[in-house]
């Protein structure tokens, strides 16, 4: 029943950190955000973000060409073209840009996606607990030990096309049982305090008790795995697009790669075609996972450096 | 103790039955029959292609109901049949997969068992220690933020298009013949590093920050108080923080497993080197159901044996798993 168990370590994301103390103190918005401000992980972190997150937005904007022009190939960086080219010619700044979106995209919906599922079948599980509890233990267990990669190769094979929210949502089925753990474990500690007993005798539904007495007091814990998910999604969609497993349609960071081994660019030393889409996602998960750490520290005192 | 393992075995078998299921479900919701794709290989005239089709569709089994091929699929599973591959015909599924398989081990066990050691221990050594913090923590967060496939193309373009010291792809040199000696031996080390170091480094940063951070919470636990009131020394408070952070670490190997043998696969296919992943993508490109099929199970068996070994490691590390698993679920 420690809380400890609930730690989910994210695939390679692992945290193993320990869930921020289950104290329902009253906590003073004002503080948080002090902290907040004053936490440098957490700044670094976001602002590295958000510098990201304006590239993929305005990245089209700034860029000079067109993702599908065509120019001279397998050029390298330039002051015309900032990324070099590609093969067929296409500027590889347009297509890292584009990238850059379909990468934030599938993140997104494969974390909402698995913190949707996660948290509906982690509250049941946690709040009802003795039979239903054992058998959606059970499921969870079965979803982890199946590996999410192979089973993707194997439906791959024979779909021959795939979209971004095909990509999201299969991420989101096969991530969510890390926040459905952590979430039952929390729920299980939650459900014995007083306050939620008294919510019991006042006759309150279940559904309501849950959503306004239990969900609150793990929202910082829900919302770090969520953000960890997020990073996860995007690295485990840069797996699947390498392996050409990714969205038919569109083009991702993981894809470019993809590409570039496609046209042997290692054998050929065109190095701008396959550092550059690893080396920003690279940039945006660590990002998140700094300001992951901040957020951490910051509702976690116990972690606050001393 | 007895329900602890009674529980972990029904659960493993539950899901050996699951991944059984889904694997034999999955090609056969899709459209197509894997007879005909491979006779559309060979520009057949009508006559040759019904007469031959006849013949394959027995020969495999596909021309019958449903649930008799399910019962089939058991049947072979269980006696050691995995069909024959299309792709390299007259060879077993059996004997590919066996051939590829120590490949991959010696990727995947040393990359898991060494980051998850060394890892550990940067982590346990950096909490708490301004200056290894300082250093340890960036690095990991950004090991933990790398994609296994840039890493598998960045390494071997650092290490072996610009400087010239590893090869780039294969399990061994072209030109050598397997075999039981120095020069093969050698050669196979040799191929084997680069991807031995992308799957190590990827998993390395995860484990560490993990546990630095666990160890940060043990050491301002109400014990390790305790320990220090009794005039204990740091070191010796430290180890066994370190013990008592070591459970959920160990419960977060058996989750990571699953990410760790995709980027096995995406590592190999990126080095060309002839494991599983490789083998996989071989029957993916030449529509070689019974391989790939073969290659899912072997997988799902591997993942449930880890897990297995992982449980044991995990009671013997633990000896209150023993007390409390006797009672109510965790």
């Amino acid at each position: 029943m420690s809380a400890l168990k609930g730690s989910a370590p994210i695939g390679t994301l692992t945290t193993g950190g320990p869930a921020p103390p289950l104290e329902a103190a009253p906590r003073r918005h004002g503080d948080l955000l002090y902290y907040a401000l004053h936490n440098k992980k957490l700044v670094f972190g976001l602002s590295l973000e958000l510098v990201f997150v304006l590239a993929a937005i305005f990245g089209p904007v700034i860029s000079p060409h067109n993702m599908t022009d065509f120019f001279g190939s397998n050029q390298a960086p330039s002051a015309q073209h900032w990324l070099g080219t590609d093969n067929l010619g296409h500027d590889l700044f347009a297509e890292v840009v584009s990238g850059l979106q379909v990468s934030y995209m599938v993140g997104a919906i494969g974390a909402l996606c698995a913190a949707f599922v996660g948290m509906a079948l982690g509250f049941t599980a946690g709040w009802r607990g003795g039979i239903l509890d054992e058998i959606l233990q059970l499921i969870t267990n079965i979803v982890v030990m199946i590996p999410a990669l192979v089973l993707l190769i194997v439906i791959g094979a024979y779909l021959k096309t795939r979209g971004v929210l095909f990509e999201g949502v299969f991420i989101g089925l096969t991530t969510w049982p890390w926040v459905a753990r952590a979430v039952r474990a929390q729920t299980f500690t939650l459900k014995s305090r007083e306050f939620v007993d008294l919510a019991r005798l006042s006759g309150r539904r279940a559904y309501s008790i849950v959503v306004r007495d239990i969900a609150p007091n793990m929202a910082s814990y829900l919302l770090l795995v969520v953000i960890l998910l997020f990073g996860a999604s995007m690295l485990l969609a840069a797996n699947f697009d390498f392996l050409g497993l990714g969205p038919t349609t569109g083009t991702s960071l993981g894809t470019i790669m993809n590409q570039s081994t496609l046209w042997s660019a290692l054998q050929l030393n065109y190095w701008w075609w396959f550092l550059p889409p690893g080396l920003l996602l690279t940039g945006m998960v660590a990002a998140l996972l700094i300001a992951n750490v901040g957020l951490d520290e910051v509702f976690n005192p116990k972690l606050r450096e001393q | 103790m007895r329900r602890y393992f009674t529980r972990k075995v029904l659960t493993y078998m539950l899901a050996f039955f699951v991944g059984v299921t889904i694997d034999w479900a999955i090609p056969h919701m899709m459209p197509g029959d894997p007879v005909q794709l491979y006779l559309s290989n060979f520009n057949l005239k009508p006559a040759g292609y019904q007469a031959l089709y006849k013949t394959m569709s027995e020969a495999f089994g596909t021309n019958l109901p449903l649930w008799e091929q399910y019962l089939h699929y058991w049947r072979g599973l269980l006696t050691g049949n995995w069909g024959i591959s299309f792709w390299d015909f007259p060879a077993p599924v059996s004997t590919l997969i066996f051939q590829a398989l120590p490949y991959t081990l010696a990727l995947l066990v040393p990359a898991i068992v060494l980051s998850y050691v060394i890892g550990n221990r940067l982590g346990a050594a950096a909490a708490r220690r301004k200056i290894l913090d300082n250093t340890v923590l960036p690095a990991g967060y950004v090991f933990q933020a790398i994609p296994y496939p840039w890493l598998a193309l960045a390494l071997p373009y650092l290490l072996g298009v610009v400087w010239h010291v590893f090869p780039i792809a294969g399990g061994y040199d072209r030109g050598l013949i397997p075999a039981f000696s120095w020069t093969f031996i050698s050669s196979l080390l040799y191929h084997w590093f680069l991807p031995f170091l992308t799957v190590f480094l990827v998993s390395l940063g995860g484990w560490a920050i993990g546990m630095r951070n666990l160890v940060i919470y043990e050491l301002e636990n109400d014990s390790s108080r305790y320990l220090r009131a009794l005039g204990a020394r740091e070191r010796v408070v430290r180890r066994y923080a370190y013990r008592s952070a070591s459970l959920p670490q160990l419960s977060g190997l058996a989750l990571a497993l699953g990410v760790v043998i995709g980027g096995n696969i995406v590592t190999e296919y990126a080095f060309s080197y002839p494991g599983l992943g490789r083998l996989i993508f071989q029957a993916i490109s030449n529509q070689d159901y019974f391989l790939l099929q073969g290659i899912f199970i072997f997988i799902i068996i591997g993942v449930l044996i880890a897990n297995f070994v992982i449980d044991i490691v995990y009671v013997t590390v633990d000896p209150r798993t023993r007390l409390s698993m006797q009672g109510a679920s965790s």
